[in-house]
C-alpha cells in the first residue's frame, strides 16, 4: 500500500516562549525544530503498515526550505521518500495548506491508499487541514485515532472517547488523523540516519493565496500571578498535606 | 548518571523535566530569600568549578562566602550538566596533567569516579609515533600503568571495535568517568556545613567597581557587598566580566555528541561502565559505553563559535542553555566513521539515536584555562575555561591562591593575567579557538605555530627581517625571527660542525641554520631582535623598597647597574627570573620575557605599596631591543659610538645611555647567550634605523642576524642558563635550581623565609645538564629530543626525588659549539653527579645520556671568559 | 443570530460555548444532534440549518467532536474556521483570539468569511445558565461514515479526564516500579494515576496515563504532581486543575510557579508519608 504522512515543522520550545519583534512568530534564534508528537506517531504507523503490508511511504510537508530537516528525520525512521511544498516561511492558513496538499496528492501518478495526519499541529492547532484535504479529494476521514488496522481494502480506526473507544471502518483510500499514544515511535538508528540522506525529496513551490484565517499577531497569555504555599520539607510535610486534602473535601 | 547521558526520554518538549526551570515571575518557595548584605567572597556560578572553589575556600578557613547561580540546582544549565565527564589524565602539558590528577584524586574521594580505562587508538603511523610520545609524557608526569596495545589487544578490551581499521592503541587503565554534577552537589553540601550561603535562581544584574576594586554584586535577590568576587560562569564568563569592565577572554564553542542505545551487547553489562573509553584520535572522535548506551562525541565538525551573549536563557532553552539544537549535517560524516569503527553497536538498526546536542564549552586563545585575579579589577577573580577533567583541581588551586597567595600546583600557564590586550579581542580568540579546535585530538608538535591572526605585533626590525627571509615564530603576539634563510650559506661555511636532523619530527619547526647562526655568533657577532621583551619601570620615592621586596637579589645597587634576579613566590619557588636596571635613584626598569610579561607586570604591580609611593609604568610598547653579541661585538659597537665601550669603560652588568651613530641608545651589558655584548634599547620609532646602523657597522666584521632559535635555545643551553617556564617553576626552589650563589640580602623580600630554609636543607633535586651519548635509534636514524622526555636509569626505571617529583627534560637542544645535544633536568641528588650514566626515553626508545654539569657551571666556556672579556 | 452546537445538553463545555456566543451580541440559538456519531452526516445537517436559518456565526465547543464537526462544516462550505477561540469581536472581518501551543501562546486573527465558524476554547469563559431552547436535529445516517462500534473501557478505576483527584509522577519517579507509592496514594484517594511525557517516552507508563498537551487534559479538584518539574507541554494538560500540589526535591523547579501547594522533598519519602498520614487520619 502507498501511504502519505503530512507533518509540520515547529520550533522545539523551552519553558518560556519568546516572540519575534513583529510578534508574528516565535523567536527561534536558540531553538531546534521538531514536529508534533501526533505526527511522529503517524509516521511510525506508516512505517509499520508498510512493514506489514508492503508498499511505500512518503512524508509531506508544507514549509520553508529548512523543513527538509523534518522530512529527513522521518525518513531516518523508515519513511521512503519526501515531498516538500516549499514556502517562503510565511504562515499559511488551513484552507491554503489543505488546498496545496490536495493538489500535490492529486498530481501523484499512483494514488495514495492512506493519508495520515496528526490530529492537530503542535503550534497553530487548527484541527481542520486533514478534513479539508479529505473533502477536496472526496475521501472519507476520521480524526483523533489511537488504533489503526488495515485489512481487505479497509482501515479500522479506534478513537478514545469517554468510557472507552469508538470504532470506525473506512474504505481505502482514506484520510486519518492520529493522536500520540497510537504507538511508541522508534528512535532513528545511525544507519537509518545515513540512509535518509540519500532518499529522494520531491519539491514544488505552490503559490500562497490570501489567507482567510489571517493571523495578525501572537501574544503571551497573562501569567497567573499565582503564589505557592510551602507545606513543608520532606516527609514531615505529610500532616499539612492531609489537612489540605481534607479542606478540599477529597478525603 | 550524568545529565549528558540522561537521554532516556526523547529530546521533546518536556525532556528538561529533571532539571526544572525557574520562573522569573517568582512563585518559587524561596523567592523571598535575600542575599546577605555583605560577604567576604561571592562566587558566581554553581557548576563543577564554582562548587569546588566554594568548598575549598571554606575548607581553607575562608568565611562569609556566598555561591550564587542564575539557574536552578543541582543542574543550573551550564556545561557541567551536559559534559561527557570522562577523564584521560595523560597530557603533554605538565600543568594540565597536574590539575587533572588532582581533580581525579578529588573525584575518587567524593565517590563519583568510575575507573573504566581508556584507549587512544591510532589509524596511521604518525599517530603511532604520537602514542609513544604519550607514553613518554605519562612516564614524565608519573602516570602508571600505561601501555601500547596492538590491534588484537584493543579488540580484547573493546570486543565491538573493528580492529582492522587501527594500528594500535595507547591504554591508560586509570582513565575514568565521573559524575560531575554529583561531585558539585557533594562539595556544595560540604561547604554548606561549613557555612556557605547558597542562592540558586539568582541572576547577577551588575558588578560594581569602585576605585579599581570590586565592590558589590547586584542580583535579582538584592545587592551584596563583596571584598572578592569570583566569576565561575563557564561560557557566560565574558558577559559577567564585562559587567565589571574586565575581560575574561574565552569563546563559547560547540561540541557535538549523541547517545545511542540500547545496544544488545550492553544489556548484559554488569557494571554501569564496563568497557574502556575509545578516543579515535585521527578522526577527532570518541566513543564510550555507559549503561546500555554508547555516547559518540566529536571535535571533527567545522568550528562553531558563538558569543557569550548569544547563549539562550534557561527559560528559552528547549534543554538547557548550553545544550543547543543539534545540527545533523555537521555530524553526518562522524556517524559514518563511528559506524565503520563500531559496526556491531552503531550499525544495529534496533539501536536508536536517543539524544543529540551541540554542547557548549569554553575555549581560549591558547587552550589553557583562565585562573586568577583579573588584571583590570582588583578583587575580581576568574575561574573560567575549565573542563570537567581539571575542575576540582582548578577549584582547589584558585582557593589556595585566594587564601594563601600561592598554590600547590603552579598554574602560570593558566594565569588569566598572561593574556595581552591584543589576545583579548573577540576576533582573535575566535580565530585561535577555531584553529585550536581542530587540533583538539591532533598531533601537535611542541614548536607548532599558530596560522591564524598573525602579524599582530611587529617590531621595527620586521621589514628588514622579512627581507632576510626570517622564519617567524610568535610570542605574545609578536612576530620574532626564529632563524633567517639569508644565513643558509653559513651551512656550507660550517659544514660538518652543523648537525642535521634526519627524522622529520625532530626537524619540524627547526632548521640547521639555527646552529650555523649560533656558530657565526660565537666566531664573529650576531644581532638578535628582542623586541618582544616586556619592559616596565617602577618609579617613585618608594620604588627602592618595593623592588627590594619583590626581587630576591640585592637591588640597592649604584645607578647604572643591571641585576639578574629571581622573583620568588611566598613559598620560595620561582615566580620569574628577570633583569632589573637601576636607571636612577628612584627608577628601576624590569625587563622580562614576552611570554609571561603580563603576568609579571601584574605580580609587580600587586606588590607595590598601597600608599602610591611607587608606580608601575609599562614601557613595552615604547622600546625595541636589539641584542648584539659575539667576540666582535665591541669592535662593531665602538665603530658607531664615541662612548667608551671597553671592558673597563663599560663593565659587565652595567647599563647606560650612549650615542650610537645619530641615535641615543640605552645599552645594557648582559648576555643570555654567554657572549660579549649588549642589549641595545631604542625608542620603537628609531628601531629600524638602529638595525641599519648595526647591520652596516657589523658587515665588515661578518655580523649575522640570528633568531630566537639561538637566543632561546642553543645559546643559553650550552651555557646552561635556566629559563622560566622550563627549568624555573614555582615547584622548584633556588637551591634546587643551583642559583643560590652569594649571600642572602638583609632586606626582606617575598619568599625570603622559605628561601633561607631551603638554603639550610639538602635539595630534593638538583638542576643538571646532560649530553646524549648515542642518538641512534633501533632503525638506525639519529633522533634528537625536544623536551619533556623522562630521564630514567640505564635500564629504564624512572627517577623520583624525595618530594615525589619525576626527572624529565626541562629543555633540550643543540650545543653547537660543543657538537652535542644537551638536556636539562632536575635529578635526585644521588644521581646528580657529573659523569653519572643515565638515559632519556624518546619516541618509545631509550638513549644513553651522561650528566655533564650539576651546578650553574656552564658546559661551554665554564669560566665565563667570553661575557667578561 | 448565532447558532451554537450543543454536544451534550448540560455539559460544561457546551454551556461555555453558549456563554461565549453571547459576546457576538446577537440572538443565540442552539442545536444538538440526536443520532449516532457520524461527522460528515452531522455536518451536512448543520449546513442545512445554516442555509435555512442564516446565522451570522456558528459556535461549537472546542472539544474533539466540536472541532471535528465544525471543520467538516467549514470544508463543505469552503469557509474559514477558527478553532479554540478565547474571545471574538464581531466585524467584517471578525477578530478572534485563539489558543496556540496548548495555551502557551495566544493568536489574534481575522476571520474573512460568513457565517463565522468558531469553536470556543475550553474554560475560556465560565459556564453559566443561558436561557436558550435547544432544537434537536435527527439527520439520516444512511450510508454515512460513523461509529460502528463502541468498546467499553475494560480497565476499572477512575478515568484520568474525569477524575476529581489525579496523582501524577514524572521523571523523578525513576522507574516503572517507582510508581508503587503513587499508585498506593491514588488508591487511598480514589484518584487516577497520571504521568508526564518523559515517563511514557521511557516506557514506564502507557500513553493513556499521560497528562499534557498531546496527552489527556485533566480537570480535577486537586492535582498532585510528584517529581514533575513542570514543562509547558505538561502544564498545558493540567490547566483545568482547580488546585495543584507539587512534590519536588528541587525548590526551584518551575512547577512551583504554577502550583498552589508545595512540598520540597523526595517523592519516594514524601508520598508514602502522606499515605500513612491518610490512614492514620481515617483510623481516628
Amino acid at each position: 500500500m502507498k501511504i502519505l504522512v503530512a507533518v509540520k515543522r515547529v520550533p522545539l520550545t523551552g519553558g518560556k516562549i519568546v516572540l519575534t519583534e513583529d510578534e508574528r512568530a516565535i523567536s527561534t534564534r536558540h531553538l531546534g525544530f521538531t514536529i508534533s508528537p501526533h505526527e511522529e506517531c503517524a509516521a511510525e504507523e506508516a512505517v509499520r503498515l508498510v512493514e506489514q503490508h508492503g508498499g511505500s511511504s512518503t512524508v509531506l510537508t508544507l514549509g520553508p526550505p529548512e523543513a527538509a530537516e523534518q522530512l529527513r528525520d522521518m525518513m531516518a525512521i523508515g519513511i521512503d521518500g519526501g515531498s516538500h511544498l516549499v514556502t517562503s516561511g510565511e504562515e499559511w492558513d488551513p484552507q491554503a495548506t489543505a488546498a496545496a496538499i490536495a493538489e500535490a496528492v492529486r498530481s501523484e501518478p499512483e494514488p495514495y491508499d492512506l493519508l495520515l495526519f496528526g490530529n492537530e499541529s503542535a503550534d497553530a492547532a487548527n484541527y481542520q487541514v486533514a478534513i479539508r484535504v479529505a473533502y477536496a479529494l472526496g475521501l472519507p476521514s476520521v480524526t483523533g485515532v489511537k488504533g489503526v488496522a488495515v485489512a481487505d481494502g479497509r482501515v479500522r480506526c479506534e478513537q478514545e472517547v469517554a468510557g472507552g473507544r469508538d470504532v470506525y471502518e473506512l474504505p481505502l483510500p482514506a484520510v486519518v488523523t492520529v493522536k500520540e499514544g497510537l504507538n511508541l515511535p522508534r528512535y532513528p538508528s545511525v544507519p537509518g540516519r545515513l540512509r535518509a540522506k540519500r532518499k529522494p525529496i520531491e519539491t514544488r513551490t505552490p503559490a500562497r493565496p490570501e489567507p482567510r484565517l489571517e493571523m495578525v499577531r501572537l501574544k503571551l497569555p497573562p501569567s497567573s500571578g499565582n503564589r505557592v504555599e510551602v507545606l513543608g520539607h520532606g516527609p514531615e510535610a505529610a500532616p499539612a498535606v492531609v489537612d489540605v486534602l481534607q479542606g478540599l473535601g477529597v478525603i | 548518571m550524568s545529565a549528558a547521558s540522561g537521554g532516556e526520554s526523547a529530546p521533546g518538549a518536556d525532556a528538561r523535566e529533571a532539571s526544572g526551570t525557574p520562573d522569573e515571575a517568582g512563585g518559587t518557595p524561596e523567592a523571598n530569600g535575600r542575599l546577605p548584605a555583605a560577604q567576604r567572597v561571592v562566587v558566581i556560578g554553581a557548576g563543577i568549578v564554582g562548587n569546588s572553589l566554594a568548598y575549598h575556600l571554606l575548607r581553607l578557613g575562608e568565611t562569609e562566602v556566598t555561591l550564587i547561580d542564575k539557574g536552578p540546582l543541582p543542574n543550573p544549565g551550564g556545561s557541567t550538566g551536559h559534559a561527557s565527564n570522562f577523564i584521560f589524565p595523560v597530557d603533554h602539558s605538565k600543568e594540565m596533567t597536574l590539575l587533572t590528577l588532582e581533580s581525579m584524586r578529588q573525584y575518587k574521594e567524593l565517590g563519583v569516579f568510575i575507573e573504566s580505562g581508556g584507549i587512544e587508538i591510532a589509524r596511521n603511523e604518525p599517530r603511532m609515533q604520537e602514542l609513544t610520545r604519550r607514553m613518554a609524557s605519562a612516564k614524565a608526569w608519573g602516570i602508571e600503568p600505561v601501555s601500547l596495545l596492538n590491534p588484537e589487544e584493543v579488540l580484547e578490551l573493546v570486543p565491538f571495535i573493528n580492529h582492522k581499521l587501527i594500528m594500535g592503541g595507547f591504554y591508560t587503565p586509570g582513565c575514568g568517568v565521573v559524575d560531575s554534577l554529583r561531585a558539585a552537589t557533594i562539595m556544595r553540601e560540604r561547604a554548606a556545613e561549613r557555612g556557605l550561603t547558597v542562592s540558586a535562581n539568582t541572576e547577577v544584574l551588575g558588578i560594581d567597581v569602585e576605585g579599581g576594586r570590586v565592590r558589590r554584586v547586584r542580583t535579582t535577590r538584592g545587592d551584596v557587598e563583596a571584598e572578592r568576587v569570583v566569576i565561575a560562569c563557564g561560557a557566560w564568563s565574558p558577559r559577567l566580566a564585562r559587567m565589571a569592565g574586565a575581560s575574561i577572554p574565552l569563546t563559547p564553542m560547540v561540541h557535538q555528541m549523541i547517545d545511542i542505545g540500547p545496544a544488545p551487547r550492553f544489556a548484559a553489562a554488569e557494571a554501569m561502565i564496563e568497557y574502556p573509553i575509545v578516543r579515535d584520535m585521527d578522526t577527532n572522535m570518541y566513543e564510550r559505553q555507559e549503561g546500555t548506551g554508547l555516547e559518540i562525541g566529536s571535535y571533527a565538525h567545522r568550528p562553531i563559535t558563538l558569543d557569550a551573549d548569544e547563549i539562550p536563557s534557561i527559560d528559552e532553552s528547549a534543554l538547557t542553555p548550553t545544550e543547543l539544537p543539534f545540527t545533523q549535517d555537521d555530524f553526518d560524516p562522524q556517524m559514518e566513521i563511528a559506524l565503520e569503527l563500531m559496526p556491531e553497536i552503531v550499525g544495529d538498526e534496533s539501536v536508536g539515536v536517543k539524544y543529540a546536542i551541540n554542547g557548549v564549552l569554553s575555549v581560549t586563545h591558547d587552550g589553557m584555562p583562565l585562573l586568577g585575579e583579573t588584571p583590570e579589577v582588583g578583587g575580581l577573580w576568574s575561574a573560567a575555561a575549565i573542563w570537567i577533567k581539571e575542575g576540582p583541581g582548578a577549584g582547589k588551586t584558585l582557593a589556595e591562591l585566594m587564601v594563601h597567595g600561592v598554590s600547590e600546583i603552579d598554574v602560570y600557564e593558566s594565569n588569566i593575567a598572561r593574556v595581552y590586550p591584543c589576545q583579548r579581542t573577540r576576533a582573535h580568540i575566535r580565530a585561535r579557538a577555531c584553529e585550536g579546535f581542530s587540533k583538539m585530538y591532533g598531533i601537535v608538535h611542541p614548536s607548532e605555530q599558530w596560522a591564524s591572526d598573525r602579524r599582530v605585533r611587529l617590531s621595527p626590525f620586521y621589514e628588514h627581517e622579512r627581507e632576510l627571509g626570517a622564519m617567524f615564530f610568535e610570542t605574545a603576539g609578536w612576530e620574532r625571527p626564529h632563524w633567517y634563510e639569508s644565513n643558509a650559506p653559513l651551512l656550507d661555511e660550517y659544514g660538518e660542525r652543523v648537525t642535521r636532523r634526519e627524522a622529520e619530527w625532530d626537524a619540524r619547526w627547526w632548521s640547521p641554520i639555527i646552529n650555523a647562526e649560533h656558530l657565526a655568533m660565537r666566531d664573529r657577532a650576531a644581532m638578535i631582535d628582542l623586541s618582544a621583551f616586556a619592559v616596565f619601570d617602577v618609579t617613585g620615592p618608594g620604588a627602592l623598597d618595593a623592588v627590594q621586596r619583590i626581587a630576591m637579589r640585592q637591588v640597592d645597587v649604584p645607578v647604572g647597574r643591571v641585576v639578574y634576579t629571581p622573583l620568588l613566590t611566598p613559598s620560595g619557588g620561582f615566580k620569574q627570573d628577570l633583569t632589573i636596571m637601576r636607571l636612577g635613584a628612584d627608577v628601576f626598569r624590569f625587563v622580562t620575557g614576552g611570554a609571561y610579561g603580563m603576568s609579571d607586570r601584574k605580580w609587580v604591580a600587586d606588590h607595590l605599596p598601597a600608599d602610591g609611593s611607587a608606580q608601575l609604568h609599562d614601557q613595552t610598547n615604547a622600546w625595541c631591543t636589539l641584542g648584539l653579541w659575539g667576540p666582535r661585538a665591541r669592535d662593531i659597537l665602538s665603530s658607531v659610538t664615541s662612548a667608551d665601550v671597553s671592558h673597563e669603560g663599560f663593565p659587565f652588568a652595567r647599563c647606560r645611555t650612549i650615542e650610537v651613530d645619530t641615535l641615543s641608545v640605552l645599552a645594557s651589558r648582559i648576555s643570555y647567550v654567554g657572549d660579549l655584548g649588549w642589549e641595545l634599547y631604542a625608542p620603537i620609532e628609531q628601531g629600524a634605523r638602529l638595525w641599519e646602523i648595526i647591520a652596516e657597522a657589523g658587515a665588515p666584521h661578518g655580523i649575522v642576524p640570528a633568531g630566537i632559535g639561538v637566543y632561546g635555545t642553543t645559546g643559553r643551553l650550552e651555557k646552561c642558563y635556566r629559563a622560566y617556564g622550563a627549568e624555573l617553576e614555582a615547584d622548584y626552589n633556588v637551591v634546587e635550581a643551583g642559583m643560590a650563589w652569594g649571600k642572602v640580602k638583609d632586606a626582606d623580600f617575598i619568599g625570603k623565609e622559605a628561601h633561607v630554609r631551603h638554603r639550610a636543607q639538602e635539595p630534593a633535586a638538583v638542576m643538571c645538564s646532560l649530553t646524549v651519548d648515542d642518538h641512534t635509534s633501533a632503525t638506525g636514524v639519529k633522533r634528537y629530543m625536544l623536551g619533556n622526555e623522562p630521564i630514567v636509569t640505564p635500564d629504564g626505571a624512572p627517577l623520583v626525588d624525595r618530594r615525589g617529583r619525576r626527572s624529565y627534560v626541562t629543555s633540550a637542544g643543540a650545543a653547537p659549539s660543543l657538537g652535542r645535544h644537551i638536556l636539562m633536568s632536575y635529578l635526585p641528588p644521588e644521581h646528580a653527579v657529573v659523569g653519572e650514566r643515565l638515559a632519556v626515553e624518546f619516541m618509545g626508545e631509550r638513549y644513553p645520556a651522561t650528566v655533564v654539569t650539576n651546578d650553574s657551571t656552564p658546559a661551554f666556556d665554564p669560566a665565563n671568559a667570553r661575557v667578561r672579556s | 443570530m448565532v447558532l451554537v452546537f450543543i454536544e451534550n445538553p448540560g455539559d460544561e463545555l457546551s454551556q461555555q460555548a453558549l456563554v461565549f456566543a453571547r459576546a457576538l451580541g446577537e440572538e443565540v440559538q442552539a442545536v444538538s444532534i440526536d443520532a449516532g456519531y457520524a461527522p460528515a452526516a452531522w455536518a451536512s445537517s448543520i449546513a442545512e440549518v445554516i442555509s435555512r436559518r442564516g446565522p451570522s456565526a456558528v459556535i461549537a465547543p472546542g472539544t474533539d467532536r466540536g472541532n471535528e464537526l465544525l471543520a467538516h462544516v467549514a470544508a463543505r462550505l469552503d469557509l474559514p474556521m477558527a478553532a479554540n477561540c478565547t474571545s471574538v469581536t464581531p466585524g467584517d472581518p471578525a477578530t478572534v483570539t485563539r489558543v496556540r501551543w496548548g495555551g502557551s501562546l495566544l493568536e489574534e486573527a481575522l476571520v474573512h468569511g460568513s457565517p463565522l465558524l468558531l469553536t470556543a476554547a475550553p474554560h475560556a469563559v465560565a459556564a453559566e445558565p443561558v436561557g436558550v431552547e435547544i432544537s434537536t436535529l435527527t439527520p439520516s445516517l444512511d450510508g454515512a461514515l460513523g461509529v460502528i462500534e463502541h468498546q467499553r473501557a475494560t480497565v476499572a478505576g477512575v478515568s484520568l479526564a474525569d477524575a476529581s483527584v489525579v496523582v501524577s509522577g514524572g521523571r523523578g519517579v525513576g522507574s516503572a516500579e517507582g510508581f508503587a507509592p503513587i499508585e498506593e496514594l491514588a488508591a487511598l484517594l480514589g484518584a487516577a494515576v497520571g504521568c508526564s511525557r518523559a515517563v511514557t517516552s521511557a516506557g514506564w507508563r502507557p500513553h493513556a496515563d499521560q497528562v499534557g498537551q498531546t496527552g489527556t487534559k485533566i480537570s480535577p479538584e486537586i492535582y498532585i504532581a510528584c517529581g514533575i518539574s513542570g514543562a509547558t507541554q505538561h502544564m498545558a494538560g493540567a490547566k483545568g486543575a482547580k488546585k495543584i500540589l507539587a512534590i519536588n526535591p528541587d525548590a526551584e523547579a518551575s512547577i512551583f510557579a504554577s502550583a498552589d501547594y508545595a512540598v520540597i522533598g523526595d517523592l519516594h519519602q514524601v508520598v508514602p508519608a502522606i499515605s500513612e498520614e491518610i490512614r492514620k487520619a481515617r483510623a481516628r
